[in-house]
């Protein structure tokens, strides 16, 4: 191969290619996607892929699983050109996908959507269970993972539906393995977990290609990675050859100065009166009498593990849960939260974390999902005015530098991390008091993400008072200036930002030390 | 069309295709024939009959207007059940409904008058809608079931409090005023057709409640969310069609001269089909009141020609279904 490569990892040298994709391009409506991308995995290994919001990541792998058909270009694997026209041929190419959007039904077992479409039948044509079952024990084994193929899917948490995602895909003899984004809703030892399982995957010559927007993942796990900027390909490159900041640089075009460090704000703290004031807040298993305060112009971030109650005070805080014992101040005055509207009404946002399921209606277009929490301001005597919609939509698009060819385009079109900007857009164009944000960050890549914290500071600076749960340690210390680190539903420890020396020790006061 | 809301479907995901930048093959591909699909096929049905049919009469302003006429309340009914399916309901007792509604102002007016019957007939509808309403929102009882069961005692009210007899209604007036009569040169039915079609349009694709409803059709959590009251909006979506429906039943009455418990029956399946052929999702979140009342023309246009043609009952029912399904699975969304 190249120069560039030459020095590539050796336990990748002499590797065949399992997926050489060459030259491929694609247009959506006339909109240039990917231009002559070149991309090429080999045996065994774990290749990431990067590129800002909007670079073509997941539209490559939408090519590469038969889902989109490309313009131009080839496609061999295991040195066989193919054809792929469809997610069934992909499939029987040996490409397997661990969709962002999970593709099992909730209703049915681990074992019975692992075997769904492929069931093992007995003489009668009936289904044989059992077999299902032991079927997909084997492959459990063989992954050295423990999950009851028995158990209903929508009864477990999310590391369970992942894990027989891939147990579907290595059970179809996937020899290549794309994750999107795959960390993103698992807690910390869940994705070492994750990790974990990548490396004995790789062992057997399955080859992962793992996009995610998170720089230690990719230094950890990744063996090459390729950067994408605009639809084209910026470099392939061995993880040993670069450096963070290069792949930065490559990702946003440009150098970012002190990002992720934290600034010292002028912050309102302990001045006048809090914004918000919880008093023995309970709702609910996971809310336990929880206290705290959060001034004006302060940013309090949230931490705990999975579990520990941060959504769930979240959705108490916006009035979608209802508090069972204790009050929620704003201003001195006690909230009786009946529903969203009523915290809408008393200053309060909430950027939730699904934004899928919660922050999106993905059928209707951009300027639809920004205009629905301010239709109030769009209306001209009993009818609404679509001008000052449009206008209001296009302020919001330009504030957060939304990349969206056409704002009347279904949000659905848009990449997952333009999706996230719209939600956030959507929520602080209607200028709250209390921001309360669930994972504001999740799937947006390092510019935005920088982005995205910069405007949190300043809209602290002008007064907002900011609640922030993250599960990225660094960035809820770059914004925070106090932590509330909650633990099975209480308060655990409140900390200010100067007792917190790094990441570390937040870790360990979250797992209880 | 400005009076369409929501997204326009986009193109299948294998097939978008490469369109140069403004070529004319890129324009007329990038015009989304499937989105016009009922105003497509209700032209080529109508020359189809107009030169099949025309020595039959088919294009005589008789009957033409005969086509508009049977067309109205099917059309007025389908208003109010292009809010509830634009929000991810369905309603199936808008037909009983609007014989029930015919029934009780037939009999409030030859007791007491008749603003004493236009109360009776709208009060069924809101007593109904409230009924509805209150079972979907509050109980979470799919609203299915719910329509289902009162499509049932509606028809079985209506039938029980006439002792299945017809009620005539003598008032001129109110004859004359639903449906019965002109307003100048114009059927009066026409003009309540006209009225709810605007009105419908307006409200759907211009207010906040339209609005409100798409959303909360779209993705019940994500509105609920954004603070919008989903099981308000709900509430309000079946009462709001089983008031229409009510109001139909009054047009009913009043061009039949009577109120009977069989008017309406089987409408709600009509009003269904020319909703979903006007091209409103039948799951929700996007739904057009000007594609409703062309799918109701579509329908009537439909059985007229079919009647001409000299069909028999029987073979019309086969033909009507044959042409509903073809235009359906044409204007599929993906
Ligand atoms: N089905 C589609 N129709 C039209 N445009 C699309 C479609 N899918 C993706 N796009 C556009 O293609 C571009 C690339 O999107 P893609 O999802 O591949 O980005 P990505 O690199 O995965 O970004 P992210 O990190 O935000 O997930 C975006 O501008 C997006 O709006
Ligand atoms: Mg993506």
């Amino acid at each position: 191969m190249s120069s560039e490569e030459s020095a590539a990892a050796s336990r990748l040298e002499g590797r065949d290619a399992a997926v050489r994709m060459r030259g491929i391009s694609k247009s959506f409506d006339g909109v240039r996607v990917l231009t002559d991308v070149d991309f090429e995995v080999r045996r065994g290994e774990v290749h990431a892929l990067a590129g800002g919001n909007g670079a073509g990541k997941s539209t490559l792998m939408k090519i590469l699983q038969g889902v989109y058909s490309l313009d131009a270009g080839e496609i061999e694997i295991d040195g066989q050109p193919v054809q792929l026209s469809s997610i069934q041929d992909a499939r029987a190419a040996g490409i397997g996908m661990v969709f962002q959007e999970f593709s099992l039904v909730p209703t049915l077992t681990v074992a019975q959507n692992i075997s769904l479409g492929v069931e093992p039948l007995g003489r009668a044509g009936l289904i044989r269970d059992r077999e299902a079952v032991r079927q997909a024990r084997a492959v459990f084994a063989e992954m050295e993972v423990d999950v009851d193929p028995r158990a209903v899917v929508g009864d477990l948490g999310t590391a369970y539906w992942q894990l027989t995602e891939i147990a579907k895909a290595l059970s179809q003899q996937a020899r290549v393995l794309i994750m999107d984004e795959p960390t993103a809703s698992l807690a910390k030892h869940e994705a070492d977990a994750l990790f974990e399982l990548v490396g004995r995957l790789t062992q057997r010559g399955i080859s992962v290609i793992y996009i995610s927007h998170r720089m230690e993942e990719v230094y950890r796990i990744a063996d090459r990675i390729t950067i994408l900027r605009d639809g084209r390909r910026l470099l392939t490159k061995p993880l040993t050859e670069v450096s963070p900041e290069e792949i930065v640089q490559g990702i946003v075009g440009k150098e970012i100065e002190g990002q992720m460090s934290y600034l010292q704000r002028n912050a309102y703290g302990d001045v006048g009166e809090p914004v918000l004031e919880l008093r023995d807040v309970t709702a609910g298993p996971r809310v336990q009498g929880i206290s705290f305060q959060v001034a004006r112009g302060e940013i309090v971030g949230l931490a705990g593990l999975m579990g520990s109650g941060r959504t769930e005070l979240a959705r108490v805080l916006f009035g979608i849960d209802p508090i069972r014992s204790g009050s929620i101040v704003v201003r001195g005055v006690e909230l009786r939260l009946q529903g969203p509207q009523d915290a809408i009404r008393a200053g309060i946002a909430l950027i939730p974390e699904d934004r899928r399921a919660q922050g999106l209606i993905l059928d209707h277009s951009v300027r639809e999902n920004l205009t629905l929490p301010l239709l109030g301001r769009m209306r001209r005597g009993p009818l609404l005015d679509d001008r000052k919609g449009r206008a209001l939509a296009r302020g919001l698009i330009e504030r957060f530098r939304v990349k969206v060819a056409d704002p009347d385009r279904p949000v659905r079109r848009l990449s997952g991390g333009n999706q996230q900007k719209v939600v956030i857009a959507k929520w602080l164009g209607t200028d709250p008091q209390i921001l309360v944000m669930d994972e504001p960050t999740a799937g947006v890549d390092i510019g935005t993400k920088n982005e995205i914290l910069a405007a949190i500071r300043s809209l602290a600076d002008q007064g907002m008072a900011v609640l922030m749960i993250s599960s990225e340690y660094p960035e809820l210390l770059a914004v925070s200036d106090r932590v509330v680190v909650l633990r099975d539903g209480r308060v655990h420890r409140q900390m200010d930002r100067a007792e917190i020396p790094d990441e570390n020790h937040l870790q360990l006061v979250v797992q209880g030390a | 069309m400005s009076t369409t809301t929501g997204p326009g479907p986009g193109p299948t995901e294998t097939s978008a295709p490469e369109v140069g930048a403004r070529s004319l093959t890129g324009l007329l591909r990038g015009l989304d024939w499937r989105r016009y699909i009922i105003y497509i096929g209700f032209v080529v049905v109508f020359m189809v009959f107009a030169v099949t049919l025309g020595d039959r009469g088919f294009v005589s302003s008789n009957n033409l207007l005969n086509i508009f006429r049977q067309a109205a309340t099917i059309s007025i009914i389908a208003v109010g059940v292009t809010f509830v399916i634009s929000c991810a309901e369905i309603d199936l007792s808008v037909g009983s409904v609007a014989g029930l509604a015919s029934v009780c102002t037939a009999m409030a007016i030859s007791n007491w008058g008749i603003v004493a019957g236009i109360l009776a007939g709208l009060a069924v509808g809101v007593v109904v809608g409230a009924i509805n309403g209150t079972l979907v929102s509050m109980l979470n009882i799919p609203s299915f079931l719910v329509t289902l069961g009162m499509l049932g005692m509606a028809a079985g009210v209506a039938q029980w409090i006439t002792g299945s007899a017809p009620q005539p209604i003598l008032d001129d007036t109110y004859n004359l005023i639903f449906g019965g009569g002109n307003f100048g040169p114009v059927p009066g039915l026409l003009v309540w057709m006209a009225l709810f079609v605007a009105l419908g349009t307006v409200v759907l694709a211009k207010t906040r409640f339209g609005r409100q409803v798409l959303a909360t059709g779209g993705n019940r959590i994500a509105a609920e969310f954004s603070g919008v009251r989903t099981r308000r909006i709900k509430f309000q979506v079946m009462l709001l069609s089983a008031v229409v429906a009510s109001v139909a039943g009054m047009l009913y009455a009043g061009r039949l001269e009577s109120g009977r418990f069989q008017w309406g029956a089987g409408d709600e399946l009509s009003a269904i089909a020319a909703v979903i052929l006007g091209g409103t999702s039948l799951f929700g979140g996007y739904g057009t009141v000007i594609g409703t009342l062309f799918g109701s023309l579509m329908i009537s246009l439909i059985n007229n020609g079919l009647i001409l043609a000299g069909l028999e009952t029987s073979q019309q029912q086969v033909v009507r279904g044959a042409i509903i399904i073809l235009a359906v699975a044409l204007g599929r969304r993906k």
